[in-house]
């Protein structure tokens, strides 16, 4: 490891090819909540890798699982959530050979995190320290991460500023004096401080108003072409991740149910839950579509139903839904091998049933208001 | 600018008669050291029965300020607020409780405005006891509330506590408490902002139904533009404590006029956007190692409020602050460079509308 990382030239992959290694390969992951009332499986033997350069939306609901599982791949989830299968590959440049994360001693560890995969964690209102300013917390990271000599690590904790767009004026700024948006820069910032190679990015935008989010993406996108780094990006909000991801997988009730490429899911949804997502948003482009939703909730995770937990919510479902085993299949009429679904019964083309409760259009047809 | 805000005629007009008026409402905050800070600056809109308004704009742009003034959760620095057109005196006590009656205000955290100590039919039961007749039946209405927000079986959601429920359930109740006062007006505060993506719609389906079946009065706070065109009948586009624009939803968000109304329109994600700026690298404007450009300040001191971010501002906009002035009968905008901003709205207007001085 050289003593100044952000100046190693590191060759980006323009795109990232399907034959390339994964940075980071989580593979057969499964973590369980160990309650008084049960065990909640919170994920449950998911398959997802990241590839280097690479921006993988991961999108879900609240609940879905998609926090604990990236936070389990880190191995930062503690009591009573406990890994009971499965295996983390890290495989990054600066590393000799690639290793597991989920059997890595402490001290190993302590060397994988941030250096190697950092998290900008949710809402920059309660992850940055109140009591300390921006420079103090920079500096922090710095100092634990990297062995290099304090006017260095300041120098550094300045440019990460530089890097983010915030003036270096405010590297004595505590959090409560940052706005909204510039608070999450400096989370975004403190990621990238000591140039790792993976960053997990929880919700980062979630809090901000569209103008900020947008700005904030858009910076996301410009420091990973620069630095060469590559994403996981957790968020509910599918409609961000076909515009910012490479590829997308959509999780629920702690299962993959369709991984694909932004446009193949874009294009041609296959399961019936990312149908329903696509659905969901009311788009400000083009004509006005009939927006139909997900009714109901998702699944009690204590006692999971059997096959497809999507089943209780789901338009298309037959009694042959409660046999499926929820493996991930090539999608039957795809010309992309990878984009891969959990519902083998329904296709792209397959026409969508009569939609139970559809929303009839409000504004449409404001002469036919009953005026009460 | 009152004036000739006042003379364009609500989107909304069309759907029920008018239920309450904000009329040239001002509010002032003072923050230390003889500063002071303009969250309302001058601003008029209509509500009427079975309409919808949405007021769209980003954090701090005092649209939350102006539901709550409309509530009579704040005292007005100027202005007056009319309700079935009669001005609102919630001074006193009484005054204040007939007025809940009628204006009712749901929250945007589901999380933090329900009670965690009481159950669901406790919140419920208050306001029915409070606004409602001694010789109801309470037990009967509560149930039939929960219903109408489609939290069933009811008897078994009434006994539970908030922590037991899901965000979208947790915001179903605040809707039927809302409710139970059998309001005229719903001031609905980011009604769905701090749900899933996936229950906005279901949420958004259920209070186009509540306004359609009590012919409610509502006033939708929202940062998503989006949302405003599939919910309202007109929309608001408020910067810095002012409107900018305002005309019906789908005009509004389908040809915006004003450039901040452009700049939200251009921000919100677009799906359909496969070749989109952000997956080909940001703005690609910047080379490696170069600081990036610094963010403007929000809000200019004189002038129009989004000069300092606005691509076309030139010197006037540092000058003088447009006033609100109307494009077509419903749609209106306040900005000097219209004709450079939206030249198939305004062809003929030189000098983007310095003919009309106030």
């Amino acid at each position: 490891m050289t003593a100044n990382p952000g100046q190693a030239p590191v060759p980006v992959a323009a795109s990232p090819a399907a034959g390339q290694n994964p940075v980071l390969d989580i593979k057969d992951l499964s973590v369980v909540y160990r309650t008084p009332g049960g065990d909640v499986r919170a994920v449950d033997r998911v398959n997802l890798s990241l590839a280097p350069g690479e921006v993988v939306g991961l999108c879900g609901e609240s609940g879905s699982g998609k926090s604990t599982l990236v936070y389990g791949a880190c191995r930062l989830l503690r009591a009573p959530a406990v890994i009971t299968s499965g295996s983390v590959i890290y495989a990054g440049r600066r590393v000799t050979k690639p290793a597991d994360v989920l059997r890595m001693r402490p001290d190993e560890l302590q060397r994988l995190r941030w250096r190697e995969v950092a998290i900008v964690f949710q809402s920059a209102m309660n992850a940055l320290n109140p009591v300390l300013n921006v420079r103090d917390q920079l500096l922090d990271v710095i100092r634990a991460h990297l062995r290099i000599p304090r006017d260095e690590a300041r120098e550094r904790a300045a440019s990460l500023l530089d890097l983010v767009g915030i003036p270096r004026s405010r590297l004595r700024s505590y959090p409560h004096e940052l706005s909204g948006g510039m608070r999450q820069r400096v989370m975004i910032a403190m990621a990238l401080a000591t140039d790792p190679e993976v960053v997990i990015m929880d919700e980062p935008t979630t809090a901000l108003d569209v103008v900020v989010q947008r700005d904030i993406l858009a910076q996301i996108v410009e420091l990973k072409e620069e630095l060469g780094f590559s994403i996981m990006f957790i968020t509910h909000d599918l409609s961000l991740l076909l515009e910012l991801a490479d590829r997308i997988a959509v999780m629920y009730a702690g299962q993959l149910l369709e991984i694909g490429t932004s446009g193949e899911i874009h294009r041609e949804p296959s399961h019936p839950y990312t149908k329903g997502l696509l659905n969901s948003f009311p788009s400000l482009r083009g004509p006005r579509r009939d927006l139909a939703g997900i009714p109901g909730s998702p699944p009690d995770l204590r006692s999971p139903p059997p096959g497809c937990p999507f089943l209780p919510r789901c338009a298309y479902g037959t009694s042959a839904c409660e046999e499926v085993d929820m493996h991930l299949l090539p999608v039957a009429t795809s010309k992309d091998p990878d984009h891969v679904t959990a519902c083998p019964f329904v296709l792209p083309e397959t026409p969508a049933p009569p939609p139970r409760g559809a929303r009839q259009e409000p504004a449409g047809e404001p002469a036919g208001e009953p005026a009460t | 600018m009152t004036e000739q805000a006042i003379t364009l005629t609500s989107a909304a007009a069309a759907r029920g008669p008018l239920a309450m008026e904000a009329i040239s409402v001002s509010k002032d905050f003072r923050i230390g050291r003889g500063q002071t800070l303009h969250a309302v600056r001058d601003v008029s809109f209509n509500l009427h029965r079975g309409a919808v308004v949405a007021l769209v704009g980003e954090s701090g742009s005092g649209k939350s300020t102006a539901a709550r003034l409309l509530a009579g959760q704040e005292r007005l620095t100027s202005g007056t607020i009319k309700l079935d057109g009669k001005p609102v005196d919630v001074t006193s006590h009484r005054g204040f409780r007939r007025y809940k009656s009628q204006v009712q205000y749901v929250f945007q955290d589901p999380f933090a405005s329900l009670n965690p100590v009481h159950t669901v039919r406790y919140h419920l039961e208050r306001p029915v006891k409070l606004h409602q007749g001694r010789d109801t039946d309470v037990d009967a209405e509560v149930v039939t509330l929960m219903e109408q927000v489609r939290l069933t079986p009811a008897r078994q959601f009434l006994a539970k506590y908030p922590h037991e429920l899901s965000g979208g359930q947790r915001q179903r109740v605040s809707f039927a408490r809302a409710l139970a006062a059998r309001p005229s007006v719903l001031l609905a505060d980011e009604p769905v902002s701090m749900l899933d993506v996936s229950i906005r719609l279901e949420m958004l389906s259920l209070l186009d139904d509540l306004r359609r079946r009590f012919s409610l009065a509502m006033l939708y706070i929202t940062h998503d533009i989006a949302s405003a065109r599939y919910f309202a009948d007109e929309v608001l586009v408020m910067y810095a404590g002012e409107i900018v624009e305002r005309g019906p939803a789908e005009e509004v968000t389908q040809q915006p006029a004003h450039p901040y109304t452009q700049l939200l329109v251009a921000s919100a994600p677009d799906p359909d956007n496969l070749g989109s700026a952000l997956r080909r690298g940001g703005n690609g404007t910047r080379r490696p190692g170069q600081p990036r450009p610094r963010t403007p300040e929000r809000v200019a001191a004189a002038g129009c409020p989004f000069s300092p971010r606005c691509p076309l501002a030139e010197d006037r906009c540092r000058q003088e602050d447009p006033a609100l002035l109307p494009i077509t009968t419903t749609r209106a905008a306040a900005c000097w460079r219209l004709d450079a901003a939206a030249p198939e709205l305004v062809p003929g207007r030189p000098g983007g509308g310095s003919t009309t001085e106030i």
